[in-house]
């Protein structure tokens, strides 16, 4: 049987939503869609990203495969421009025909432009697509002042434009008599026009535009007041039409001032035919935010799978930063006095404004306008939404507690289940917690992409984190603190206490700031501590029993009870002769050797008696211990470079090497990794290590914080162009960072995923100093790198460290009998688990 | 317990013994893991095979205490075991063999008769 065919008529996000949701619920239905753009549907809520250097392909929704995975047929380029009803066909711009048996409208809106004389001179713009902003960001290099008609949420965002431009002088032009007439009052408007004027903003209100002055371009604008203003281009932000021409012109019901009429399940006039997004009137209104045409998405999807969903009035609140100003509004933002109270807080000093309706019985929250200082929206939201019971005082919930303890308010606890907290993709408090508690997501990324949440506007993000963070607290999966029964302490605050206290053993610290024993957990990591602090060998004080198993021995224990051997070959460089004694030393003692994937060589397969005698050996020539067994430095990984590459910028073997000698031997709370690339072309792998460094033109850029394993992560560009000394500082500095401050076994990937503030956080500590720690991590790190010792090199030429690599202590010259090897590819390999 | 001079296995010298830590006793085919607790000033002896993937490694274990039970735990996969009774303490149905340790003329001995 032939499958039904749907086509979709636009690809903008509602159009693009109404795909995803509909091709997760089924892969039947032949789904075609149509696009009179150029490219695939993108972020438009985030448009004026576009110009503070986000690309075309950073705001795209999809990946260029995603369509052709989904079995969704796309042209783009491509605008329908007839239908014919009767035949339930539409026609292409390139005369092509298809037959649908639905049709869905997602053609949304464009910029409304009003009817003023001189509107198609040069020089006039709408702020409404990709191109559009090419366009104005083209013609914005030889102009001086600027005009923007419009005074709402997308007027705001289009002047931000013009400043990110480099205009140097903005006006904004507003009909009504305030600012963002749909979202806020007067005297939030008030405050938002001084602080946009703070910036270097004009805002004219009350003004009537009425004639674009300027012979074939614009040079000015005419009011009705009889004023001007001198512009040498005109954005038009007026407001959006329904793009309803092509449903009209074929007979479908629309309204007077626009929009193809639906009902709740999205169906038009004609049974086949629906509309979503900002095309669709509903109950005589047309929602021009995302969340609601996501919404409706929802529905026609819900329902064409046999489903049975209804939309009903939208929730309209927004949030959003303009020009780096909070401005908020939910709920019913606008009643007055007598149908509620009003509680309002302005501090003109600091540009907040703050308004909250309650209603008239003091128990629940109507609604609200926040201005310069939205950090309670979501809150805010969410108790008006609910009916959450108010607190005795309401005006704490814009005030906060001003009695100490804890803030007022209903905090994230207290909301019901079905609490929505996306409004974008639909997910409640609900869904957030049972992807922790049923899902097993640890991490806000995890919940993300369990959930959707936070996709869409990313406005909830904040509250996301927080519910997921309470649900791990509340099943105890929240990393301890504490690190044991042993130490009533977190490892930052131990390592400040034995730096304070100068404490070099794990017994004086046991006996100064813990109790009992010790045991597995805190003996590894205060010998982590007292490593990275003092660098003094591992194996005296008596700490050697207070190491993990291969710090002890100072190799890798394997299966079956032998050793590893891993010398340290810095970059990954080493010359014949080296290669010669690592197989001779192989062949003498059965070792099976392979090439690790940190451009080094593995030997396995060592009796702990042999372990002295084969690093005396190494070490004559000319080996040091790899630290394989630590946590700790481990390879700094590089591609050959300019030395023999065409393509190579620098040398980055010599900077591998001077990278991998510098920081050997350190210590820290789990190991790391490095690498250098010569070129972009990134064949060291640099950007997966917990440091990389890449050549460019002109000098290094500075990666931090990637890892492989089992959670692959890219690393985050740190700091770009370096010098070889900056950048070396800055790897310093980021080291100590990381040594005084990680949790216990935590990589530094995961280490800067649980950091608030992120790699801007990272990068304004490491690179602005915004500690004041650098100089004393600096010296820190000199210390630990001139007291850098060969530990195997101390270790065999030390008797009492030396006598420990024994297995039997009444017969020292025998080897451990139980150990098993068998052949396999003409080397040796250990005997399976005894036990399985 | 009674003791009999004959079940005596002298181990090894005092000084010989880790501070703290373990080493590994040869009786015959046997491999005895014997342990300096010198924190605690006590001595205890078990089996070195643990028998969670049957290693011969407890003597290379780290050993502690869980409230006041002194413990080994194992180098591989980090299964504790109780000194004085052999009990895992891990939540696993294996428990190991435990032997008296004497010390005399600063000469270890363990007692090759195991407790029951």
């Amino acid at each position: 049987m032939k499958e039904p065919q749907i086509i979709v008529i636009g690809n903008g996000m509602v159009g693009y939503k109404f795909c995803e949701k509909l091709r997760s619920k089924t892969s039947s239905f032949n789904l075609i869609v149509f696009g009179e753009e150029p490219r695939r549907a993108y972020d438009r809520v985030h448009l004026s990203e576009y110009f503070n250097g986000k690309t075309a392909d950073d705001l795209s929704l999809s990946t260029e495969n995603w369509y052709q995975e989904q079995n969704i047929t796309l042209f783009l380029n491509n605008p329908v421009v007839k239908i014919d009803r009767e035949q339930q066909k539409v026609y292409t711009g390139n005369g092509l025909d298809y037959t649908y048996d639905i049709l869905v409208f997602a053609t949304g809106s464009g910029a409304f432009v009003p009817n003023i004389p001189g509107i198609e001179k040069e020089g006039v713009f709408v702020y409404r697509t990709i191109e559009d902003l090419d366009l104005i960001s083209t013609y914005a290099k030889k102009a001086k002042t600027a005009s923007v008609i419009g005074g709402g949420l997308l007027g705001l965002e289009a002047a931000k434009a013009l400043i990110d431009l480099g205009i140097e002088k903005t006006n904004i032009i507003e009909f009504a008599p305030r600012l963002m007439p749909r979202q806020i009052d007067a005297a939030g408007s008030d405050m938002l026009k001084s602080k946009l004027t703070d910036l270097g903003l004009q805002i004219h209100l009350n003004k009537n535009t009425a004639n674009i002055e300027g012979e074939g371009k614009i040079t000015a604008l005419k009011f009705s007041d009889d004023t001007s203003l001198e512009a040498d281009m005109l954005v038009i932000s007026a407001g959006i039409k329904p793009r309803d021409e092509l449903a009209k012109a074929c007979g479908i019901e629309v309204g007077a001032r626009g929009g193809i009429v639906v009902d709740e399940k999205m169906q038009t006039s004609d049974p086949a035919i629906f509309a979503i997004g900002e095309c669709a009137l509903f109950e005589g209104m047309i929602y021009g935010l995302v969340a609601p045409g996501y919404e409706m998405a929802e529905v026609l999807a819900t329902n064409l799978c046999a489903g049975n969903k209804s939309f009903s009035s939208f929730d309209m609140s927004t949030k959003l930063k303009l020009i780096g100003i909070d401005v908020a509004s939910f709920g019913d933002n606008f009643i007055t006095e007598p149908d509620c109270r009003t509680i309002i807080f302005e501090n003109k000093h600091k540009g907040v404004y703050k308004r909250i309706n309650v209603s008239n019985d003091g128990q629940y929250l109507l609604g609200g306008i926040l201005i310069g200082d939205a950090s309670a929206y979501n809150m805010l939201l969410q108790t008006a939404i609910n009916k959450i019971a108010l607190p005795e005082d309401p005006e704490e919930l814009i005030l906060g507690s001003r009695g100490g303890g804890e803030p007022a308010g209903a905090g994230i606890t207290s909301l019901p289940d079905n609490a929505l907290i996306c409004s974008c993709e639909g997910v409640s408090k609900g869904d957030i917690c049972a992807s922790v508690t049923d899902g097993g997501c640890e991490n806000i990324d995890d919940v993300k992409k369990c959930t959707k949440a936070g996709t869409g506007c990313g406005g909830c993000m904040p509250m996301v984190k927080d519910l997921l963070n309470h649900t791990l607290k509340s099943q105890g999966k929240y990393i301890k603190n504490v690190i044991c029964e042993h130490f009533n302490y977190s490892r930052q605050e131990l390592y400040d206490l034995i730096h304070i206290h100068e404490l070099k053993s794990y017994d004086e610290v046991l006996t100064a700031l813990g109790e009992n024993d010790g045991c597995e957990v805190c003996k590894p990591l205060v010998s982590s501590i007292l490593a990275s602090l003092w660098n003094e060998m591992i194996l005296k004080k008596g700490n050697d029993v207070a190491q993990d198993s291969n710090d002890r021995f100072l190799a890798n224990i394997q299966k079956g009870g032998s050793y590893s051997v891993v010398p340290r070959i810095p970059g990954g460089e080493i010359t014949p002769e080296k290669l010669i004694v690592i197989g001779e030393v192989a062949k003498k003692y059965n070792l099976y050797t392979k090439i690790t994937g940190g451009q080094r060589i593995d030997l396995f397969g060592a009796h702990l008696n042999d372990l002295p005698v084969i690093w005396e050996e190494l070490i004559a020539a000319g080996f040091e211990s790899g630290h394989a067994y630590g946590k700790g430095l481990r390879t700094v990984k590089s591609c050959v470079g300019s030395t023999w590459c065409r393509f190579g910028l620098h040398d980055s073997v010599s900077f591998a090497i001077r990278i991998e000698e510098r920081y050997r031997g350190i210590r820290a709370p789990h190991k790391f990794k490095s690498a250098v690339s010569g070129c972009i072309r990134e064949c060291a792998e640099a950007q997966s290590k917990d440091f990389g460094i890449i050549a460019t033109e002109k000098g290094w850029n500075l990666y931090v914080c990637g890892n492989g394993g089992s959670k692959p992560q890219h690393a985050l560009l740190l700091a770009t162009d370096l010098d070889s000394e900056t950048c070396i500082k800055y790897i310093d500095r980021f080291l100590m960072f990381y040594i005084r401050t990680a949790d216990p076994l935590t990589r530094t990937a995961t280490w800067l995923n649980k950091m608030e503030g992120g790699i801007d956080y990272l990068r304004n500590v490491i690179v602005n100093d915004s500690l004041g720690m650098a100089k004393q991590w600096e010296h820190e790190i000199e210390k630990l790198i001139s007291s850098y010792k060969c530990e195997w090199k101390e270790a065999v030429e030390n008797p009492a460290i030396r006598k420990r690599f024994s297995h039997f202590v009444n017969a020292p010259e025998e080897k451990d009998p139980s150990i098993e090897f068998v052949e396999m590819r003409g080397q040796k390999r250990t005997a399976e688990w005894k036990i399985v | 317990m009674t003791e009999t001079t004959n079940n005596w296995l002298a181990a090894c010298r005092v000084e010989d013994a880790v501070e703290n830590g373990g080493v590994c006793v040869k009786h015959g085919e046997e491999q005895i893991a014997l342990f300096y607790f010198t924190r605690r000033n006590e001595w205890y002896a078990t089996q070195n095979e643990c028998p969670h993937k049957k290693q011969m490694a407890l003597s290379r274990g780290m050993i502690g205490s869980i409230t006041d039970e002194p413990k080994v735990a194992c180098p591989f996969h980090k299964k504790t075991f109780s000194l004085n009774t052999g009990e895992c303490l891990s939540g696993d149905e294996c428990a190991i063999k435990t032997y008296p340790v004497k010390v005399e003329n600063g000469t270890v001995y363990v007692g090759i008769n195991p407790k029951s």
